[in-house]
């Protein structure tokens, strides 16, 4: 977890935020007051730092504005909220003019524990990624959380970050960079592949399949769109079987872009999807959903080994 | 506040007949949203000739104003005041709804001197506000500009923008209501009555004037008495007729969207200048 270490590198998501705006006049932070993530910003960035109240969709036909004048605007919000109140204002105002707002959405997938489906962005990977130009990226924990910030700002194009400030969740072997997975582990039976806050989960059962004698990889695919279709075609070409696991509908989020780049290469593989498979997750503090849903390491491991 | 001499009056009339001719030429061959076109032509002829500080060599400049057209549907009046004032050729006018150009039904930023794209109902207002917001952060002197149709109010963009503007303060933001009674198939007020229009404008916090939209010298006293500094967003509610210019069409429901034959044209141009009602036999479009 010490890939890119350094004595001034921020250690959370506001010191980051704060650290990129004092080099660029240009970095402002939104919110449809949702300050989770941000509550010591109004004091620190003063105007710079703007919240509209509950109004998503004045949140980004703002931003827009604000990019459109030069700025980036760093916005946050719930993830269902952000992405579904607010779907239109991104696709047809940040998405159409290409504007370079950054767009975070907080609590996605299983970390809305028990706040019931209305809460639960399941969504969200395969709307955003559906908007022609959006950058997805997913990171496993706080670490890629804040490495991938300067790179999205820098970009200048629109983003959504998929907000997870997790702690660490495994030894990380590869610098965070837009379009790269992370190969953690090469596997001939069986490769897994993931990505958030799961990837601490997902790597149990890998080290769990390993003991078992199962020759298992695991990759991590932090960055959805554009993502690495190099390391899902080596895994398919070199793996018995794929595993994909996330915390989204089974449709349009990781296992769709598996399928659909394996498809494109011509390349035929058996492909497992781990996923909400036409429903919202049993509401519950996030250990019980894990163990209910069958996500935990023991759980995960279970269900591959069945399958092979 | 300024006054319209017998000059600028006579201006303003001649630039706001020529934009109505060429909204008419638009409304040939594919046809055009005439009636939104032709009630906003007088307002948006008197903000770019007299109100916005903006001009064909100043597109860029970050202390301009700016105008954002919400409706999106009235946007033939725009091209044509953007040719009329020299932000392109009038010539290009011609290319309406062709591959050769971008000019369509709805506005977008490869046409010089427009802002940004609309066509969804209750977007630029808030995109409007971000703009205002960074002409501010900057301390710059511009402004942005929003028109939006009465149609559009249904929206609750609108409102929950309106209720940010007036909380954020934004008096560098002016709201101008084409009011022209219409939503694309039936009068505002048999669907979803918007009067009494001003004081809820009011209620949400703004300066709210009412005025007579095709009334040069009402317009000039609305816009003139803006004041830098009020605390508030302005709104201006500018009664219009929808399809004025042309009685044939007037005020019907009917003519929200025209496609008008070719050798109907001429007798347009002469309804439009002489006031001799033209016998239309256009089929009738409800596209939406």
């Amino acid at each position: 977890m010490t890939v890119n270490a350094s004595i001034d590198r921020p250690t959370n998501w506001e010191d980051a935020l704060v650290a990129l705006a004092r080099r660029s006049d240009d970095l402002i932070v939104m919110t449809a007051e949702n300050r989770g993530a941000i509550r010591g910003i109004p004091a620190r960035l003063g105007p710079r730092f703007i919240d509209v109240g509950i109004c998503e969709q004045t949140l980004i036909g703002m931003a827009a504005g604000l990019a459109l004048r030069g700025r980036v605007p760093v916005v946050h919000a719930l993830a269902t909220f952000l992405t579904l109140r607010a779907f239109e204002f991104i696709r047809t105002d940040v998405g159409i003019a290409g504007l370079p707002v950054i767009l975070v959405g907080a609590v996605p997938g299983f970390l809305s524990d028990a706040n019931g489906p209305t809460h639960q962005s399941l969504e969200d990977i395969s709307l955003m990624r559906g908007i022609p130009g959006m950058q997805v990226v997913c990171p496993a924990d706080r670490e890629e959380l804040l490495d991938l910030l300067p790179e999205l700002v820098a970009r200048r194009a629109p983003a959504y970050i998929r907000y997870n400030a997790c702690e660490p969740a495994v030894t990380h072997v590869a610098r965070w960079r837009l379009g790269e997975a992370e190969v953690l582990a090469e596997g001939r039976d069986v490769t897994l592949l993931t990505y958030g806050f799961l990837l601490g989960h997902v790597a149990g059962a890998q080290a769990m399949l390993t003991t078992h004698g199962v020759s298992a990889g695991l990759i991590n695919l932090r960055s959805l769109a554009p993502v690495d279709e190099r390391a899902i075609l080596h895994a398919a070409r070199t793996s018995r079987t794929l595993v994909v696991v996330e915390d989204h509908f089974a449709i349009g989020g990781l296992g769709t872009i598996v399928a659909e780049v394996l498809a494109r290469h011509g390349v035929a593989t058996r492909l497992r999807v781990l996923a909400l498979e036409g429903r919202w997750f049993r509401p519950a503090l996030l250990p019980d959903v894990l163990e209910y849903e069958g996500f935990t390491a023991e759980r995960i491991t279970a269900r591959v080994e069945a399958w092979s | 506040m300024s006054a319209l001499t017998d000059d600028d009056r006579a201006a303003l009339t001649a630039m706001a007949l020529a934009v109505r001719a060429h909204v008419i030429r638009m409304a040939t061959r594919g046809g055009c949203f005439i009636g939104a076109s032709l009630s906003c032509a007088d307002v948006l002829t008197h903000l770019y000739a007299r109100v916005l500080s903006v001009a064909p060599d100043r597109v860029a400049d970050p202390d301009r104003d700016y105008l954002f057209l919400s409706k999106g549907h009235d946007v033939p009046a725009l091209y044509a005041v953007l040719a009329e004032q020299g932000f392109f050729p009038r010539a290009r006018l011609r290319n309406h709804l062709t591959l050769a150009d971008h000019l369509y039904w709805h506005p977008n930023r490869n046409v010089p001197g427009v802002e940004f794209h609309s066509g969804s109902l209750g977007h630029l207002l808030s995109v409007a506000m971000g703009v205002a917001e960074d002409l501010r952060l900057r301390g710059s002197p511009g402004r942005a500009f929003v028109i939006l149709g009465d149609g559009e109010l249904n929206e609750g963009s609108i409102w929950e923008a309106l209720l940010v503007a007036s909380a954020r303060r934004l008096d560098n933001l002016v709201v101008v209501v084409d009011r022209n009674g219409f939503q694309a198939n039936v009068e505002t007020e048999a669907l979803i009555p918007l009067e009494p229009l001003g004081p809820r404008f009011e209620a949400f916090g703004c300066a709210v004037t009412r005025i007579d939209g095709h009334d040069f010298d009402a317009l000039e006293g609305a816009f003139s008495a803006i004041a830098p500094g009020a605390g508030r967003p302005t709104v201006v509610i500018a009664d219009t007729v929808r399809g004025k210019g042309l009685p044939s069409i007037e005020r019907r429901a009917d003519r929200w969207f025209v496609n008008f034959a070719a050798d109907e044209v001429e007798a347009l141009l002469r309804e439009l200048h002489d006031g001799e009602v033209a016998t239309l036999r256009s089929e009738i479009l409800i596209v939406r």
